[in-house]
């Protein structure tokens, strides 16, 4: 009966999200304000009833409701609470539902939190939403489904993919979504603006709180997954250049190019035209996505299930949403009034020329994921682009913009001054020429690339330090004059300042652990030891385990630094009993920020095992810095001037001094 | 500086980045792709032994031997020829005979297959494309008949 109720209120969603989708914005088009406060209430009730309906297959799945398909296709009554829970997601049918409730989550929150919105583009925001989820409920009720029972329903269901049975599952998936889909609110405003054929700083300004929320749950959903993949698969490897994981890669660097180019057109009111390009180019990469993760055209552990007819269903929305996209950015960009133009040596420019290397390297990975595709279908031959064609592409990119992130807030609005935006960061750079000097002294020139990379690490950390040292007075006024003039920088300033941190903590994590990672091998019986790094691993015994569908055995390993205990690894090799699958559990032990990773192969009738182990140098601060990207949209997103809605935005942002 | 030079100098820059990213990507995708393969092309038509190759087709049963200090060996097979491989490495956990295996490295001047990484399905009820097409051209699958062909324990 629950899942009935379940599958009703995402038919009565669809109706709401019709609903909701053509009667206010008819009323915008009419200047019918009756019709257009509609859009805030169906798109709060749209939200409702994706709920009750998500609500109601979570409950199929907690008391394992084995009469769904659904539920006996991916569950199991011994699986533990929590992957009973994430099931709902793990598999096709529901994190398409997932995809939907999060979709019509943000519509929900613009229509509840955005009364300073104009009526006219709110209700056409709203309606642009309620297309989206329009489509995407509709491809769920006609071609993928949770809700179909099962007559006559078996005893037991045929489990989770164990691959999928992780706390990973439960956190890596909401969060991605919740970015990737999170992506449609500035999409929807990009489209409301066109329509409307309005758009000034204060539009910037209400697209930049969403986009910024959209863009720490995609960091944060990537950085999950990647340290998932990084665990869970045994390889060691925390990032694959794998086509699903550029699908979330990309509307990462489109949103950061967003990012950006909000605050130039919310302060200069320039690059607008651009803005709306980016904000319908960063959802177009998320639909992208969701199209090449969903449809079956690659094989990844992603890919549930191959239906064509659900690939050829969800090509047809990404080509009526980006078709129909590009096609009204053609025909009312040039209606809109252009921006002002800059010179090139200023906050803007260096903000353009962020935006240039991230759309390029954004462009090159587009390349990288779609050409096999491509080839295929004309020529037929079959190639796989993997981690060289990117390092050979999106590497160069990155670098100019890496180096030039420092300059970027220390030159000043409209006219800056590179000369002594260097002076500012002559200590950044010494720092950098300093670790790269004494890196070559030390390691000698076959690590000079890697120093290169150490030294721009060290160069984006400092900088970011320097921007805020230099704004404060550190150092040219007492302290006490600082710390005031600390406070009172606006958050913004302080999250710029953490997130170009963090992208040096980033890029310090990425250079150790692919330079200088080493990894061992070898063959051990109980009692028998290896050594990594000045460690010692010795294979003490086996231990067996069991838990929720699975048993299997743990291999334990002492690990000695200089005859001192300093930890106990126990990989597992586990087999889920129920579709009889072997899986690998991998243990991984940190020291400051390198990690010692072991994962164990097939245990041989004699008790020799083949263990794999690395040591991962600095490779924890790839995730951390992550986090600090995030900390550092938090932050800015806590910023006073985005909480209040200022009633005329637009010029008084000009009153916020460039320094 | 003028409007006019402004706008110059964002169209030159834009244009320099550009073609610098089209330029990396050209040069990339000449260098740094990987050609998929089966076993009866590359014994019909050996690749050098710098190029590195996507291997794809079934382990063939009773080819796995697994040596001291993790080296495996194993024949790939598309049923209709078969070719040696070795790695180092802990394989996959379904890596088994008669599964469908993707390997990529380079073929050594013995003929054997180096591989340095290896992949195989991941859960049961996948079989990689890859895979797929190279046992539809050595006419191995017949999916009229049903399910692929399991040299072995599904």
């Amino acid at each position: 009966m629950i899942v009935e109720l379940g599958h009703y209120a995402l038919v009565l969603a669809l109706i709401l999200a019709l609903a909701g989708g053509t009667l206010p914005f008819w009323g915008a088009l009419r200047g019918d304000e009756r019709l257009m406060t509609i859009a805030s209430t169906t798109s709060i009730a749209q939200f409702v009833f994706v709920a009750m309906s998500f609500g109601a297959l979570t409950y199929a799945y907690v008391v394992s409701d084995f009469s769904v398909q659904n539920v006996v296709e991916n569950s199991h009554t011994l699986k533990p609470l929590l992957y009973k829970i994430s099931g709902v997601w793990g598999n096709h049918e529901g994190s398409m539902l997932l995809w939907a409730l999060i979709l019509v989550l943000f519509g929900g929150l613009v229509a509840l939190f955005s009364d300073n919105l104009p009526l006219k583009l709110k209700a056409l925001v709203l309606a642009v939403q309620s297309w989206i989820s329009a489509a995407f409920l509709l491809f769920i009720l006609v071609a993928s489904n949770p809700f179909l029972r099962l007559n006559p329903a078996p005893f037991q269901g045929r489990d989770l993919n164990p691959v999928l049975q992780d706390v990973g599952l439960a956190i890596h998936p909401p969060l991605l979504y919740l970015g990737y889909v999170g992506c449609s609110i500035s999409f929807a405003f990009a489209i409301a603006a066109l329509i409307d054929g309005r758009i000034d700083a204060a539009w910037a300004r209400w697209v930049r709180p969403w986009t910024l929320a959209a863009w720490c749950f995609l960091t944060l959903g990537i950085a999950m997954g990647s340290y998932w993949a990084y665990y869970e698969l045994g390889w060691g490897g925390w990032w694959f250049w794998d086509p699903v994981e550029n699908a979330s890669f990309m509307p990462w660097l489109a949103a950061t190019a967003l990012l950006h180019s909000a605050i130039v057109m919310e302060k200069r009111e320039a690059l607008k035209i651009w803005t709306i390009l980016l904000a319908i180019l960063t959802f177009s990469l998320s639909l992208l996505g969701t199209f090449l993760v969903r449809s079956g055209v690659l094989t990844s552990v992603h890919a549930f299930a191959t239906d064509p007819t659900r690939g050829i269903f969800i090509l047809c929305i990404l080509c009526v949403f980006i078709g129909g996209a590009f096609s009204l950015f053609a025909a009312r960009a040039g209606t809109l009034s252009q921006g002002g133009l800059f010179a090139p040596i200023s906050r803007e420019g260096a903000l353009v020329l962020n935006n240039l290397l991230l759309t390029a390297a954004c462009a090159t990975v587009l390349v990288g994921t779609l050409y096999p595709l491509a080839l295929e279908a004309i020529t037929g031959e079959k190639i796989s682009v993997g981690a060289p064609f990117f390092d050979m592409t999106f590497g160069p990119m990155m670098v100019p913009l890496l180096i030039a992130v420092p300059f970027g807030p220390m030159l000043a609005w409209k006219r800056g001054d590179i000369v002594a935006a260097g002076q500012r960061l002559l200590f950044a750079f010494g720092a950098a020429m300093a670790v790269m000097i004494v890196g070559l002294a030390l390691m000698g020139t076959p690590s000079a690339l890697a120093l290169f990379g150490v030294a721009l690490a060290v160069w984006l950390m400092v900088g970011a330090l320097s921007e805020i040292a230099f704004r404060i007075k550190l150092g040219r006024a007492s302290l006490a004059e600082s710390w005031r003039r600390g406070a009172g920088l606006p958050r913004s300033a302080w999250g710029t300042m953490v997130a170009h941190f963090g992208v040096g903590v980033t890029v310090l994590g990425v250079i150790g652990a692919t330079a200088w990672q080493s990894e061992t091998i070898a063959s051990l019986k109980p009692g028998q030891s290896m050594t990594i790094d000045g460690r010692t691993l010795t294979m003490d015994g086996f231990v067996p385990i069991s838990g929720g569908t699975f048993t299997g055995t743990g291999v334990r390993f002492s690990v000695r630094e200089g005859g001192n205990l300093v930890a106990v690894l126990e990989p597992e090799k586990r087999i889920y009993t129920v579709q009889n699958m072997p899986t690998t559990e991998s243990a991984i032990k940190t020291f400051g920020f390198s990690q010692l990773y072991v994962s164990v192969g097939d245990i041989a009738a004699d008790g020799s095992t083949v263990v794999r182990v690395y040591w991962k140098t600095l490779v924890a601060l790839i995730w951390l810095g992550s986090l600090i990207m995030t900390a550092g949209g938090v932050l800015s997103l806590s910023d006073r001037r985005l909480r209040v809605g200022a009633p005329k935005p637009a010029r008084r942002s000009l009153a916020i001094p460039a320094e | 500086m003028t409007r006019k030079q402004r706008r110059l100098t964002l169209i030159s820059l834009a244009g320099i980045v550009l073609a610098s990213a089209v330029g990396l990507v050209l040069f990339a995708l000449s260098d740094g792709i990987t050609f998929f393969t089966s076993p009866s092309d590359v014994l019909a038509n050996r690749p050098s032994p710098e190029q590195r190759v996507r291997l794809g087709g079934l382990v063939e049963v009773g080819s796995v031997v697994k040596e001291a200090d993790g080296l495996v060996r194993f024949a790939v097979t598309d049923g209709k020829s078969s070719l040696q491989a070795r790695y180092v490495g802990i394989v996959p956990d379904l890596f088994r005979e008669g599964q469908g295996v993707v390997a990529e490295g380079k073929v050594d001047a013995n003929g054997v297959f180096i591989a340095d990484t290896v992949l195989a399905k991941h859960d049961e009820t996948y079989m990689p494309k890859e895979v797929v097409e190279a046992l539809k051209q050595s006419g191995e699958w017949r999916p009229e008949d049903g399910a692929a062909p399991q040299a072995g324990n599904p």
